[in-house]
């Protein structure tokens, strides 16, 4: 109860806070009541912004402020969906390894590696081609088992470190089961790493959705924030002069990652006694 | 003195080897003693002799790589999980650094509840939190100033007081300490020994002190072991290793405490 008094009364998490909510708002109410289709060409190509197009439109004569919207909730669904996973799996390899040491550390240390030297995108292309139907979770899966072993790396250095402190000599004196030293002493240390590992993991895979969907590989008829950059670029909005197609995705990309960023400075001021005032 | 003959644990052979291959570092070797129940006795070596190896090789914190460890005419070197709870039971520890013995993320009173999971009791939780008070105020702490707190609010000596409280609390048969002074300020020093001795008389407990510093061991202890380089070059009554050192690497950890040389020399 107390820690959410403090976070309600810390500016940074209220800023970073309020913002995702008001993006995530946004993103989900919007086209919940808007029939607009972000997929109509109900212009023409790169009009600039005007009363009947708030934000113009883009190369194909789509409504930007539209696509920005539902680009917006797919992004995030894709992001947060794949942040979560390769999270998840990086922070529960790289604890383990990191705190178990020798064998188990080794065998786990070794599949990292393996995942880390073959190329993401190559991976990514091997499932996205297998797949037939691409939709927006699906992607984020794919996304999110191929992008997790930097946080597993990330995660086993600290928890190597971690686990020769005194204070895990002493948990471990008093009886706790290795889950246990893992949850209660080493995770909270480095709880501000992972959740800044997950924003990381959640702008990278709004990104490389993008990536993706250049190729031709994204999720089939729907509209992200990645494949508006990459329809802007293929189609020289840059040269055109067409801003209004490339900048806003790329402020709201940057809004979602700043938002979460700023929550977190907020929640490690208070998550870490040490760090408040 | 509740000193007796009955042996508390025995070393045989002790032998820890970091690493392998090229690499590998003997940080114990091949080390025997044995202490007496209530017998206070300390391991003296400098930096990187290797008595924490031994305090941690001890406490089941770490594997062995050859040799026994016997504690109660019981073979403690493979015990599991639960044998291990019923071990630490009796065989607890102090640390170094006050500071780093905490979770920064726990209150005082949190720290001292954990070591009740050691024992499946039926304590309630304000029955656990009297004996926390109790506890406290046999370590001169005001445990209404100090349960709340975290361990960054608290002064080196105070964190130093509650590790003792907390050993304190488990009653173990052994308390291994490993350098509880080096890091306090020396003016809370004394008092800081003065309770962890007093763990003999009131619990009964047998204390091996893990230092660098002969001159405390000499004031402290009943017995000393000298450690070099992960062996035990030297033991004997404190009395006999400072009158009369044999091995040359004690004579020159002598020399080295100035005023004790000079008392010595002198007399």
């Amino acid at each position: 109860m107390s820690i959410i008094k403090l976070l309600l009364k810390s500016p940074k998490f209220l800023i970073g806070f309020g913002l995702f909510v008001f993006l995530l708002l946004t993103a989900f109410i919007y086209p919940a009541v808007s029939t607009k289709d972000p997929l109509d060409m109900v212009g023409f190509m790169y009009e600039p912004p005007s009363s009947t197009f708030l934000l113009g439109t883009d190369n194909f004569g789509r409504d930007v402020f539209v696509e920005l919207i539902h680009g917006m909730k797919s992004s995030i669904i894709i992001g947060l969906f794949s942040g979560l996973i390769a999270t998840a799996i990086g922070i529960t390899i790289g604890l383990f390894a990191g705190y178990k040491g020798g064998m188990v550390d080794n065998i786990l240390n070794s599949i990292t590696n393996i995942f880390l030297v073959i190329p993401p995108f190559v991976i990514l292309i091997l499932i996205t081609v297998s797949i037939e139907s691409r939709s927006l979770l699906t992607m984020g899966l794919v996304l999110g088992i191929t992008s997790w072993p930097w946080t597993a790396r990330a995660v086993r250095a600290q928890s190597l470190s971690l686990r020769n402190r005194e204070h895990v000599d002493i948990a471990r004196l008093n009886g706790a089961s290795t889950f246990e030293i893992i949850v209660k002493e080493i995770m909270p240390y480095i709880l501000s790493y992972i959740f800044m590992a997950f924003i990381i993991q959640v702008a990278s895979a709004i990104l490389s959705e993008a990536g993706i969907s250049m190729l031709g590989l994204g999720p089939s008829n729907i509209v992200s924030l990645g494949t508006m950059l990459s329809w802007a670029l293929l189609f020289g909005a840059v040269r055109s002069g067409a801003w209004w197609a490339f900048i806003p995705p790329t402020l709201v990309i940057a809004l979602i990652t700043f938002s979460l960023y700023i929550m977190n400075t907020g929640m490690d001021e208070v998550f870490n006694p040490q760090l408040r005032s | 003195m509740a000193q007796n003959t009955e042996e508390i644990i025995r070393v045989e052979n002790l032998t820890k080897v970091f690493g392998s291959g090229k690499k590998a570092v003997k940080a114990v070797n091949k080390i025997n003693f044995s202490i007496k129940r209530g017998e206070i006795v300390s391991l003296v070596g400098q930096s990187g002799s290797g008595k924490t190896t031994v305090t941690r090789l001890i406490l089941r914190l770490l594997k062995e790589t050859e040799g026994k460890i016997i504690f109660e005419g019981k073979d403690v070197t493979n015990i599991k999980s639960e044998e291990k709870k019923e071990y630490w039971k009796k065989v607890q520890a102090i640390f170094q650094d006050p500071y780093a013995s905490f979770n920064i993320f726990s209150p005082v009173k949190k720290v001292l509840l954990d070591t009740f999971k050691l024992f499946n009791s039926s304590y309630s939780k304000k029955e656990k939190e009297k004996l926390i008070c109790e506890t406290l105020e046999s370590v001169n702490l005001r445990p209404e100033e100090v349960v709340d707190k975290y361990p960054f609010e608290l002064s080196g000596g105070q964190r130093q007081r509650i590790m003792i409280a907390r050993a304190h609390l488990i009653r173990p048969q052994l308390l291994l300490a490993d350098e509880p002074t080096s890091m306090i300020d020396a003016n809370l020093r004394s008092g800081i020994l003065e309770l962890l001795l007093s763990l003999r008389d009131t619990d009964g407990c047998t204390i091996m002190f893990v230092t660098h510093d002969l001159g405390l061991a000499y004031y402290v202890s009943d017995r000393i072991f000298i450690m070099h380089e992960g062996e035990i070059v030297e033991e004997g009554s404190a009395n006999k290793i400072i009158t009369a050192p044999e091995h040359p690497y004690t004579k020159q950890l002598i020399k080295d405490v100035p005023k004790l040389s000079e008392e010595w020399l002198t007399s």
